[in-house]
């Protein structure tokens, strides 16, 4: 699956997107988020704090608990700031 | 009449004055336009700021701005609403935001106006970098934005 990363987020991690296949026992975006921040510094950097970290698959809002299978693209990314 | 709904994510400007005529022109049936500008900004408190670098997430910004404008339109009678939101550098004094609705009586307008910043501000994907003498920082979410957007829910 595609993951796209989001300002702060992006930035600790160092690229904007990446292509990721986590193991099976992956099942929600809160376990693809204990996932991912093994894969180096910049992971644990960017989500040192997982619960400020918001979360959208196929580009629509999501919960930590949502399940991730059939996801083409997961989105991370810090509180939303626009308006 | 249809309603015209109206939803842009863009890099360039906006004519505010443009946007409103274009929502009103030709009707009889529109008694009252709403509009609110959101402008940059030429400090945070004390520190003055350079420019505001709008980052945000192309398809998704656009989808979720669509969304809350339905739910606007479910809402509210509306005859018509334009939201127009900037990404990119954006310097103090310039447009960042638009949004504009139209209705047969003020009510609706204001209260559907007010609902879909409030909802811009915590759920459309953008996040702004402010740029400043000693560098530059990710805004912090605030958290009465996020009040102003949970008293929708109740």
């Amino acid at each position: 699956m595609k993951v796209k990363y989001f300002a702060w987020v992006r930035e600790r991690i160092g690229k904007a997107e990446e292509t990721v296949e986590p193991p099976e026992s992956v099942r929600t975006v809160g376990e693809l988020v204990a996932w991912l921040t093994e894969r180096g510094e910049g992971y644990a950097y960017a989500f040192e704090k997982p619960k400020v970290i918001r979360a959208a698959i196929d580009q629509t809002h999501v919960q930590p608990d949502t399940a991730i299978a059939g996801a083409r693209e997961i989105a991370f990314f810090p509180p939303m700031t626009g308006g | 009449m249809t309603a015209i709904v109206t939803v842009r994510v863009q890099q360039q400007d906006f004519d505010t004055a443009a946007e409103i005529a274009a929502l009103s022109h030709g009707r009889t049936d529109i008694g009252a336009v709403v509009s609110f500008s959101g402008l940059c900004r030429g400090n945070d408190h004390a520190t003055p700021i350079a420019a505001l670098t709008l980052e945000h997430y192309p398809g998704m910004a656009e989808a979720e701005i669509m969304r809350h404008a339905e739910q606007a339109m479910a809402r509210w009678p509306l005859q018509g609403l334009t939201v127009i939101h900037r990404f990119g550098r954006i310097t103090p004094g310039e447009n960042i935001v638009l949004v504009v609705t139209a209705s047969s009586h003020r009510q609706a307008a204001f209260e559907a106006a007010e609902f879909l910043m409030d909802y811009l501000k915590t759920n459309a994907p953008f996040w702004k970098r402010e740029e400043t003498t000693d560098g530059g920082s990710w805004v912090e979410a605030k958290s009465h934005d996020d009040d102003a957007a949970a008293r929708w829910t109740k």
